[in-house]
């Protein structure tokens, strides 16, 4: 980026932008193919009923919350190096936030009766309360910028931080309850689901924040300090780690129930894309190589390393969320222990699943919604993460 | 149950407590006179709430149940309305559905009917976010068609996989059943037939008598005294959902 002059860079912002919102406008046109048509033009059906758009969405979602950690590593927490990046965590979860969520709602059966959704509410459903949560958000986010980025109301941002922490942690509950509270599906109706939904949250929106750090300090000629970045780095390892130790946890604990068996022999080993995802996709690229890139000396010393780590991380985010939520879908329900079942609608079988062209196009909208709401505010307001180094040594925050 | 007594019920009530315990009778040689469990309800006047001191449900014998019979499948299709062929049948609505069971210890073939459980306490009522899926007070499980936006979490809810998603436009709608594309959807019970005092189209064309209809709530009902005498299986009782339809031979 260095080498690019002021009118060849801004013809590069431009073409960026552009391109994002080329791929938001054609998701939006294949939503509305969708709602046109029905949901006879996606790969979705009666046992598959939530496709490759609740993966993206979910993804977008979950890591909207987990960008957020940055901020509240130096509000809540008080570590100085993360306090100059909580604007662009803060943009960051707007962006993804509004993603994920057109995805969600443009899905819908009745898109049109969001209305409906808005003033109908079942204090039961945890999608009831994600209707809640999800505007609360971005009135706690914006309101959090605010005392961020506006001078005289600096003094704010502490207990602004606190209460976008707090809310954050209460969404991303909403969201790992959305599955935790299904008792019909062997994959879901697990308590550990909300904790495991948190913590994913912390390391994919930190490998969020890597990546858009990483491209932003490349576009400014700038590099980030080797203790920050050591900092940084070491925390998405421990993220990452962690997600391990809690989807660990999940599968041994199903393996221990009789019952649960048959399931993750098909999710671990027999099912086909599912294990190829999950042990490939999630296991092996999504997180044992990112920490291998994280913590091996020799690697970690590498330019781009830790860039290269984030993306692996997302990339095994998403194969973790399209094993288990499509994966979680396509294993028949157990309603007749004991007996071989069959019948029309697909009862004892093992679904497939092939998204379809429309639905693909609306999941990447929900990226391209993201990428361009961030582009073009990085763009137009100051996201730019500022080390003051020398303060921050002076300070002791920050040591070689 | 007894103040929802009419004279047509009465007089089967009267004339026909062995139809109810022999499953049929011949009348005439070749021509039988169908048990169909309890006798026909009382309509329920416009206006009149549904009453939360009946409990509707049904009673399926799997014995009885013939292998390869598909009545009751067509009679609620029929019934309902729900006639639309998907390029993807996996994305066709089935409100019952004909399920094959064989035991894995003796191969033993066992065939039932299975569609909404109508649940005492629904995953469905539970996870819906507009209040769309709800239980009407005689503990019918149905969806208003008004406010479901077809988030399909219902259908993620469900345990016996009951409902299905209206995946394109329709067109051939009857009136008694409202239904639409991108709308979730599943057995009402034939709601629209038991106001009006009639059976669910299922019980009704069952050729067998497999399928019982009546108020759990009245233990002097058919349906009440056979689930009193006979070994019954609620499906997936663990989850104590409180079934309002039950099975025999499983």
């Amino acid at each position: 980026m260095a080498t690019l002059n002021p009118r060849h860079e801004e013809g590069l912002f431009y073409a960026l932008a552009v391109l994002g919102g080329a791929v938001s406008a054609i998701g939006l046109a294949a939503a509305l193919y969708m709602e046109h048509s029905g949901h006879v033009v996606t790969g979705m059906n009666n046992q598959i009923v939530w496709g490759l758009p609740h993966v993206f969405a979910i993804f977008l979602i979950v890591a909207a919350s987990g960008v957020l950690n940055v901020a509240s590593i130096g509000s809540v927490f008080g570590k100085k190096p993360y306090k100059s990046r909580a604007p662009l965590s803060a943009l960051l979860c707007i962006a993804m936030l509004t993603g994920g969520l057109t995805v969600i709602m443009l899905d819908l059966g009745r898109a049109d009766r969001l209305m409906v959704a808005a003033t109908h509410f079942n204090p039961t459903s945890v999608f009831g309360w994600n209707v809640i949560l999800y505007p609360g958000m971005y009135a706690i986010v914006a309101v959090y910028l605010w005392t961020l980025m506006e001078r005289r109301m600096n003094p704010y941002s502490k207990v602004a931080g606190l209460a976008t922490f707090i809310w954050r942690i209460l969404l991303t509950t909403g969201t790992g309850s959305i599955f935790a509270f299904l008792v019909a599906r062997q994959a879901y109706g697990n308590a550990i689901l909300p904790a495991m939904f948190i913590i994913m949250s912390f390391a994919w929106g930190l490998a969020v924040f890597m990546i858009v750090q990483k491209t932003m300090f490349g576009w400014n000629d700038m590099t980030l300090h080797a203790a920050i970045r050591g900092r940084m780095k070491n925390l998405l390892g421990t993220f990452v780690a962690a997600v391990f130790y809690f989807v660990a946890t999940y599968h041994l604990t199903n393996i221990y129930f009789a019952k649960q068996t048959a399931f993750e022999e098909f999710i671990l080993l027999s099912g086909g894309i599912f294990p190829v995802l999950f042990w490939v996709g999630y296991v092996l690229v999504g997180t044992v190589l990112p920490l291998l890139l994280i913590y091996v000396p020799d690697l970690n010393r590498l330019r781009g390393s830790v860039f290269a780590a984030s993306t692996l991380v997302v990339i095994g985010a998403f194969c973790l969320l399209y094993v288990f939520i499509i994966g979680g879908q396509a294993f028949p329900l157990e309603i007749f222990p004991g007996y071989d079942v069959k019948s029309s609608f697909m009862d004892g079988a093992i679904d497939h699943y092939s998204p379809t062209l429309p639905e693909a196009l609306l999941a990447f909208g929900g990226l391209g919604i993201a990428f361009t709401l961030t582009t073009v505010g990085v763009r137009v307001l100051r996201f730019l993460p500022q080390d003051d180094i020398a303060e921050l040594e002076a300070a002791g925050s920050i040591v070689d | 149950m007894s103040q929802h007594q009419n004279p047509r019920r009465a007089f089967i009530a009267a004339a026909g407590a062995s139809v109810a315990g022999l499953g049929f009778t011949a009348i005439a040689p070749g021509l039988h006179l169908m048990a169909v469990g309890e006798a026909n309800a009382a309509p329920r006047p416009a206006g009149q709430a549904a009453s939360p001191a009946i409990r509707w449900g049904l009673l399926i014998d799997a014995n009885k149940c013939a292998p390869g019979c598909t009545k009751c499948i067509d009679a609620c299709h029929e019934e309902n309305g729900v006639s639309e062929q998907m390029p993807d049948p996996r994305q066709n609505s089935q409100w019952i559905r004909k399920i094959e069971l064989v035991d894995r210890r003796n191969g033993k073939l066992t065939t039932l009917p299975m569609m909404c459980q109508h649940c005492a306490k629904p995953p469905c009522v539970d996870v819906c976010p507009t209040g769309a899926s709800m239980k009407r007070a005689d503990g019918i499980v149905l969806v208003d068609r008004h406010t479901c936006i077809g988030c399909r979490y219902c259908m993620m809810a469900c345990p016996y996989k009951a409902r299905s998603f209206v995946h394109a436009p329709l067109t051939e709608q009857t009136p008694g059943t409202p239904r639409g594309k991108g709308c979730v959807e599943s057995c009402t019970l034939c709601v629209h037939r038991v106001d009006k005092g009639q059976q669910p189209a299922c019980v009704e064309k069952c050729p067998e008598g497999a399928m019982t209809f009546g108020d759990l709530n009245d233990p002097e009902s058919v349906i009440s005294k056979r689930i009193a005498s006979a070994n019954t299986t609620q499906v997936r009782g663990e989850l104590k959902l409180d079934l309002g339809v039950r099975y025999q031979g499983i």
